[in-house]
């Protein structure tokens, strides 16, 4: 493994002060251990994750479900109403499915809508920048380690900052609009326009997360054995050849871990949309999971049962997502190191 | 000239420019400048004093006026160049600004004014940090509280995860026990419900247990991640079992086995969780965001996230604290980049 030299002095700091903690926690597992054998122990192991994994992921998992069919402005279920599949009625309600305006719940289907946009244009874009990005950096090249640094280094910033950098380069004074005004360009208002908000939470969005599948791909690439590469020089295949022959289909198995990784984050979109456009202007860049926010926590009049049953649907598009991607080659490829 | 050409374009290999050679130039120098280009944009705006930031065209670098201490005045005053009608220019100090004319005055004799023309004047300026941008915040807005709130939540919740998740790795990869199979399923099925889908139970459930408006409810939902319990157990499949036969052999307690010796053969593993719980918790700002109502509370995101969303943005504390919240990452960034990068490539994880 290359992380060994660092292990040592890591294991050192964060074991030392542990040790007296883990001496006593060891007279109760002793006891256990004694008293119910080896399945009591491995019980005794698994419950503390469990524990906070039941509470606060399977259990809201299946309170989500029961929200979704009662209604009323109470907090807690037990003094809800029972209402049957009237919240998914309500947001079903349309007139004509391809108009939001028609629908009784306009922001959901303008939500979905946008979500829907913004999945297929970032994703197709994220994508193909990724490839672009990793194809170009798997070249011989001299420091190979800063390059890949540049495109990688915005995957660790938080949502939050990446907003704010890009809300303050985009404002009416901020630097574009100097960069337009030195070529002549009138300034423009990016982020009220509805068209150019959506198309800077696009950009700003794999502006993001662009360094993360590249190196996806780039592992990918470099899985790819050299030798493929020098047969094909010797014969003489053209660059073009080389690649939808040789590196396209043996990419293959990564591409599609990407774009389905890709798919399940940007229909989660959230965060860097909501500090730039707070999801304007108007709904043009609202985004589902800011609907279930807003319509479930936000607001004044909260309607968790809404929120609750617009989230069941979003949960089925992401397990949908997840089922595929498990299932495809790169979940078979960890199984079978296992 | 043609020699020193050759020069700069000559290969190794005597091989020529191809064109996708020339293409992924342009592409990786593009892509320095819009990936880094917002960084440093962001690095000089926020030691730029909030006159400096309302500028357009705003300068590259924080420029400011220079302020000259003069007798009988309590503040410093800007310098200003003034031209004179005869062309010669004399640099003088402004006292105060009537309508379009400037009341101004010789540094040396603070008692003979002059009115000037606005346009008569350019502001001596040089090159100066706004330092304080960045020390204000701590001592007059609540960002010290945010940074104390956030790294808090950052350590515990990354200490809980550490602990629970190496232990349920633990028991899932080295005992033979019933139900194993649907432990694990049951874990890799929330793998595909993100917290973001049931932020309304979630909500009803932190609620019920007093963990509203507090940093434990912020904490106590993210600890136990699938992801690393995932990542450690497929780690620690991978240390034999012999090691653990002879310690049982010596009457080490299934404890002593877990932390003397699976554990920091896990380590690598565990360095790889523990560098990502930080990204994790450190960038997290949905669920803080519901969970946390008092501004003492908020993290730095949620904090940020305020200040940004203000009437009047102060951007000369946003762009700094903006700079601050980044350090962390950025240190983690700059002396583990070879953990997380392995981290994602093998695991896919983020």
């Amino acid at each position: 493994m290359p992380h060994r030299e660092a292990s040592s002095s890591l294991s050192g700091i964060l074991l030392a002060p542990l040790r007296g903690a883990m001496a006593i926690v060891d007279i109760p597992m002793r006891w256990v251990q004694r008293r119910l054998g080896t399945g009591g122990v491995a019980a005794a192991f698994l419950a503390p994750n469990m524990l906070i994994f039941g509470v606060f992921v399977l259990f809201p998992m299946f309170l989500n479900v029961l929200y979704s069919f009662t209604g009323g402005g109470a907090l807690y279920l037990d003094s809800r109403v029972f209402v049957g599949t009237e919240q998914y009625e309500t947001l079903f309600e349309c007139r004509d499915y391809l108009d939001p305006a028609s629908c009784r719940e306009d922001r959901f289907w303008r939500a979905a809508r946008n979500t829907a946009f913004f999945v297929v244009v970032q994703v197709a874009l994220l994508v193909a920048a990724s490839l672009v990005t990793a194809l170009v950096l798997n070249r011989k090249m001299r420091a190979r380690a800063f390059w890949r640094a540049v495109f990688f280094f915005p995957v660790l910033l938080s949502p939050v900052v990446v907003a704010l950098i890009w809300k303050w380069i985009l404002q009416r004074n901020g630097l574009l609009n100097a960069m337009l005004s030195e070529a002549g360009i009138e300034p423009v208002l990016w982020l009220v326009d509805r068209n150019w908000a959506m198309f800077w939470a696009i950009f700003v969005a794999i502006w993001a997360h662009l360094g993360f599948y590249t190196l996806i791909l780039l592992a990918g690439l470099q899985a790819i054995p050299a030798v493929l590469y020098e047969a094909a020089q010797m014969d003489g295949t053209p660059r073009w050849r080389v690649f939808t022959r040789i590196t396209l289909p043996l990419l293959w198995p990564s591409l599609i871990v990407v774009i389905l990784l890709a798919l399940i984050r940007a229909v989660q979109v959230f965060d860097e949309v909501f500090v730039l456009t707070g999801g304007g202007p108007g709904s043009a860049t609202l985004f589902l999971v800011q609907y279930i926010y807003e319509t479930g926590l936000a607001q004044q009049a909260r309607n968790l049962g809404l929120a609750a049953a617009a989230s069941i649907l979003m949960a089925a598009v992401l397990i949908v997502l997840t089922l595929v991607q498990l299932s495809s080659s790169g979940w078979r490829e960890r199984k079978e190191k296992r | 000239m043609t020699g020193v050409l050759a020069f700069i374009t000559r290969r190794r290999g005597g091989a020529g420019w191809h064109f996708t050679d020339v293409l992924a130039w342009i592409w990786l120098l593009t892509g320095l400048v819009l990936m880094f280009g917002p960084v440093v944009w962001l690095g000089l705006s926020s030691f730029k004093t909030r006159a400096a930031l309302s500028e357009f065209p705003p300068t590259l670098l924080p420029y400011q006026t220079r302020m000259v201490e003069v007798a009988g005045f309590d503040e410093p005053l800007p310098l200003y160049r003034v031209r004179a009608e005869d062309g010669t220019e004399r640099l003088m100090v402004q006292i105060r600004r009537i309508g379009s004319m400037a009341q101004m005055a010789d540094p040396e004799t603070p008692g003979e004014t002059v009115r000037v023309p606005l346009q008569a004047r350019d502001p001596v300026r040089e090159l100066q940090l706004a330092t304080e941008n960045y020390t204000e915040p701590f001592e007059r807005l609540d960002f010290l509280r945010f940074f104390y709130n956030s790294v808090f939540v950052t350590v515990v919740a990354t200490a809980i995860t550490l602990l629970v998740n190496s232990m349920a790795a633990f028991a899932l990869s080295k005992y033979e026990f019933k139900g194993r199979t649907a432990v694990l399923a049951l874990i890799l099925a929330t793998l595909m419900v993100p917290l973001s889908v049931i932020i309304v139970p979630l909500f009803s459930v932190i609620n019920g247990l007093n963990l509203f408006n507090s940093l434990w409810g912020v904490i106590l939902p993210t600890v136990a991640t699938p992801t690393g319990v995932f990542l450690l157990r497929q780690y620690m499949l991978t240390i034999p079992d012999e090691l653990l036969e002879a310690a049982r052999m010596d009457h080490a307690s299934e404890w002593k086995i877990y932390w003397r010796i699976v554990l920091p053969l896990a380590m690598p593993a565990v360095a790889v969780l523990a560098i990502f719980s930080v990204m994790w918790r450190w960038n997290d700002f949905l669920w803080p965001l519901i969970v946390l109502s008092d501004r003492e509370l908020y993290t730095i995101q949620v904090g940020l996230n305020s200040f940004q969303g203000e009437l009047n943005v102060q951007w000369h504390y946003v762009l700094a604290m903006t700079v601050v919240s980044m350090l962390p990452v950025v240190a983690i960034f700059a002396f583990l980049q070879r953990f997380i990068t392995t981290g994602i490539a093998s695991t896919g994880i983020k």
